[in-house]
């Protein structure tokens, strides 16, 4: 064998694998149907598709951890047997995995010798395991301590050790589940350095994600899978990122939403010089003061932390303020408990959907009615009333096409897109006044994605004050009227649409004081 | 009179009975520990120890063989764990219940056979002191440490024992990461039900010697309940111990001062009610684990049952 077959960790390469009529059923769902699917030496092989399209069952598949019930494996024209993780890891195949598989307890050197025989018998030989972590880490480079403790590392320094823990099995081929759905824009730029080299390295990679901008910038074919099907693999060269949303979605994806003409109408709601403090004790909210009107809608942006969660909470009275005035439609709101606020027909779509919109363990049914229950018709003096809570249900789920078995299927077992349109339901079908949408469609997929802006853009519509607070600058210049930017809890500015710009924004995001802005804007 | 404590002999026997005292704690928790860090919680500890003190006791008094009835008592441990394994790894039962069924079935089952196979109350000669050359004439720490039974140096050795095993060696790195964390584990090809299986196993054994412990070396009888809480005493050590080996020393030995104490107080005629002495240790236990619970982290996997998926 010549010295080119071989990788820097001195596995030999994968040249070619190869997945043919992948099928798999889980009970109720065809999660994988008459797959086929392939990934090079020397490549990023794309797999895009929307949640629950099947790309991770599909890898876990590859990985060992599910058995597919039709369909094989060849590795260089050789059918191969994956029965557990472990056939896998001898095979070269390393996976990182969406949700990192690491014990936060321990060290980066037990992480990476967990499960893997030792030189010195029953006994563990991390100091063996350590040098050769900094061999590796040294060929690729990935900066990493051996003696560091997980918990100590930040996210994307966590994410190397999984790719390392990879290597040290002698990893040839990688699977990355959606490794850049949890770092920061620096960290992906990192991460994507480390797979380039990987690439030329004479690795193959498999790179999932429902990015479509990310997997455009690093792969070299892309393949698209939809309920289950592979729908094609085509060269990334040879696409656009219209197509390819096409292609997931399944039909014609509009990136920029129709705003429409709306008539902004008298102010709704009016936040005048409040305060109020964090979690931590430092002040979340310093004097802030805007209001909202009827027909519009008022992106807050900013870096997370700087007092979005405050916001939100003191409006919907989760929150305790310090000082100041919240106004609800001329009338004095300010220190109501959170349900006399819903009465007045503001509604809440909280950041954290699975923690505070909705009950897990509850169904779906339940769920839609958990703001109104005390209400007529869903209760009469304190009897509920199931058989209009079913109605209910039902013409919810038809109107906001929820997919879900039945009105009886518990929350967590939908999907987040599904999830998050049973909060939106809840929160809009009652035509609020007001609402405070908070970080709608972080984690959602494409499909999804539109379907809660489009939803947004329908209340705006129909009259409805709406507070959008999100990370993601592109929803907010899509959906805003005007753009209040919260920085260390204070307004630096609010900016109508047409002069907001990514540019300006992320200035004032930054902390820099509008004037300076001017100015320096005028030097140009 | 309240004065008689403190004197030397009184001082020195308070301690070496403290010191035999804490075996069974030892044993129990150390076993339990193992389970714990693997991530299950094994509340039967109380019932393998009753089991297991029945079996050493009946055995070695029929037999009149001490190392007969302590294998007797280990097999009878480790036959309940591997049922509290099967119901809890393969059945994925609520761990917390279980174990409470598995004490209820040790607690009526020892009584049970107690009734039938012997009635009354017998007694057997149990582990004779061995007295360690040399050391055990060193005027009170050798009365105190080296004049023990055997079992005594034995739950002793497995403190250390039990720290290399869990620090530095492979089976105890698997024994950490699938009680933080099981997905991690298996993704790497580490069997979570093997590892899982292994752990209760341990503690069923070790739980049987507990019982034998109390049966055929400290008090040389059998009679109903006759464990009455120290196998729960045992589980709340682990806490205590913040899931190290040596804090459950620690805990061990005070809790088995502070029983030594009170024993002696009743020796002594002290006039301090019986029943508040006897009450003694477990005020402590819930005092001390108010005061400590809080600040340590248990396992993160403790007590969930582990199944492949997403």
């Amino acid at each position: 064998m010549s010295e080119s077959d071989k990788l820097p960790s001195g596995r030999t390469r994968i040249e070619t694998l190869e997945m043919r009529g992948i099928t798999k059923r889980f009970p109720g769902v065809l999660a994988s149907d008459h797959v086929n699917f392939d990934v090079k030496s020397g490549e990023v092989h794309a797999l895009l598709g929307e949640n629950g399209a099947g790309k991770s069952t599909l890898m876990k598949i590859l990985y060992g951890l599910y058995h597919p019930d039709e369909g094989e494996v060849l590795i260089n024209g050789k059918p191969v047997r994956i029965s557990s993780p472990n056939d896998s890891i001898n095979l070269g195949i390393g996976m990182i995995h969406q949700h990192f598989m690491l014990v936060q307890t321990m060290t980066v050197a037990e992480n990476v010798a967990l499960g893997l025989p030792s030189s010195r018998g029953v006994l563990t030989d991390l100091d063996r395991v350590s040098k050769r972590i900094i061999e590796l880490a040294n060929l690729y480079g990935l900066k990493i301590d051996p003696s560091a403790y997980i918990w100590q590392l930040s996210v994307g320094q966590q994410q190397r050790v999984e790719i390392i823990k990879a290597l040290y099995r002698g990893a040839a081929l990688l699977i990355l589940d959606e490794p850049t759905a949890v770092l920061t824009p620096q960290e992906v730029d990192e991460l994507f350095v480390i797979m380039n080299q990987m690439v030329k390295d004479g690795h193959g990679l498999v790179f999932i994600s429902h990015k479509l901008h990310e997997v455009v910038e690093i792969s070299h074919r892309i393949s698209v899978l939809r309920d289950g099907h592979m729908i094609g693999t085509r060269l990334t060269a040879e696409t656009t990122k219209q197509d390819l949303a096409n292609w997931m979605v399944g039909r014609e994806v509009g990136f920029t939403p129709d705003r429409g003409q709306v008539q902004r109408g008298a102010p709704r709601l009016e936040i005048k010089n409040v305060s109020c403090g964090s979690d931590r004790g430092t002040p979340g909210l310093r004097g802030v003061t805007f209001e909202v009107c009827s027909g519009e809608i008022l992106g807050i942006a900013g870096v997370s932390g700087n007092g979005q969660r405050e916001l939100a909470e003191t409006i919907t009275g989760l929150r305790k303020t310090t000082s100041g005035q919240i106004i609800l439609e001329d009338s004095d709101i300010t220190g109501l408990d959170p349900a006399a606020i819903t009465d007045r027909m503001l509604s809440y779509i909280p950041e954290e959907r699975m923690r505070d919109g909705m009950i897990k363990d509850f169904t779906v049914a339940e769920n839609m009615i958990l703001r109104e229950h005390e209400k007529t018709p869903y209760s009469r003096y304190g009897f509920l009333n199931l058989r209009e809570i079913s109605q209910h249900a039902d013409a919810l789920i038809k109107n906001f096409r929820i997919k879900t078995p039945s009105r009886e299927t518990h929350a967590k077992n939908l999907s987040g897109g599904n999830i998050q349109k049973i909060v939106l339901a809840r929160e809009i079908f009652r035509t609020p006044h007001v609402i405070i949408a908070a970080q709608p469609t972080r984690g959602l997929d494409i499909g999804a994605t539109e379907y809660v802006r489009e939803q947004l853009l329908e209340q705006r519509k129909q009259g409805a004050a709406i507070i959008l607070i999100s990370e993601d600058l592109d929803e907010i210049l899509a959906l805003s009227d005007r753009i209040a930017v919260l920085y260390e809890g204070q307004v630096m500015d609010i900016v109508p649409r047409v002069e907001a710009t990514p540019q300006k924004l992320g200035l004032l995001m930054a902390g820099v004081h509008p004037e300076e802005i001017k100015q320096t804007s005028e030097v140009f | 009179m309240i004065s008689d404590l403190f004197t030397v002999t009184v001082f020195v026997g308070i301690l070496a009975s403290g010191i035999r005292l804490s075996t069974p704690y030892l044993f129990a928790a150390i076993g339990e520990a193992f389970g714990q860090k693997s991530g299950v919680l094994n509340l039967g500890v109380e019932g393998q120890m009753l089991l297991g003190a029945f079996a050493a006791f009946y055995v070695a008094l029929t037999t009149g063989n001490l190392w007969l009835g302590l294998l007797t008592a280990m097999l009878v441990g480790a036959l309940m764990g591997l049922a509290m394994a099967y119901v809890t790894v393969n059945l994925q039962a609520e761990q917390g219940i279980s174990g409470i069924g598995f004490y209820l079935f040790g607690l009526g089952m020892s009584d049970l056979l107690f009734q039938k196979l012997m009635g009354t109350v017998e007694t057997v000669k149990g582990f004779p002191k061995i007295h360690i050359p040399g050391l055990s004439d060193i005027p009170y720490i050798g009365e105190i440490f080296f004049s023990q039974n055997i079992l005594v140096y034995f739950a002793y050795l497995l403190v250390p024992i039990a720290w290399f095993v869990l620090n530095k060696t492979t089976l105890g790195l698997k024994i950490r990461a699938v009680g933080e964390n099981p997905d991690a584990a298996d993704s790497l090809g580490v069997s979570v039900a093997r590892v899982r299986y292994f752990t209760i196993i341990l503690g069923g054994t070790l739980s049987g010697i507990a019982g034998a412990s109390l049966s055929i070396a400290l008090l040389n009888v059998f009679q109903q309940n006759m464990t009455s809480g120290l196998g729960f005493i045992a589980v709340a050590l682990v806490y205590f111990g913040a899931w190290r080996p040596i804090g459950i020393l620690g805990g061990a030995l005070l809790f088995s001062f502070i029983n030594s104490l009170q024993l002696w107080m009743q020796v002594l005629s002290i006039p301090v009610p019986s029943d508040i002495a006897v009450m003694m240790p477990y005020v402590v236990t819930i005092l001390v684990l108010v005061a400590t619970v809080s600040k340590v982290r248990a396992p993160s996997a403790l007590s969930k049952p582990f199944e492949r998926g997403d």
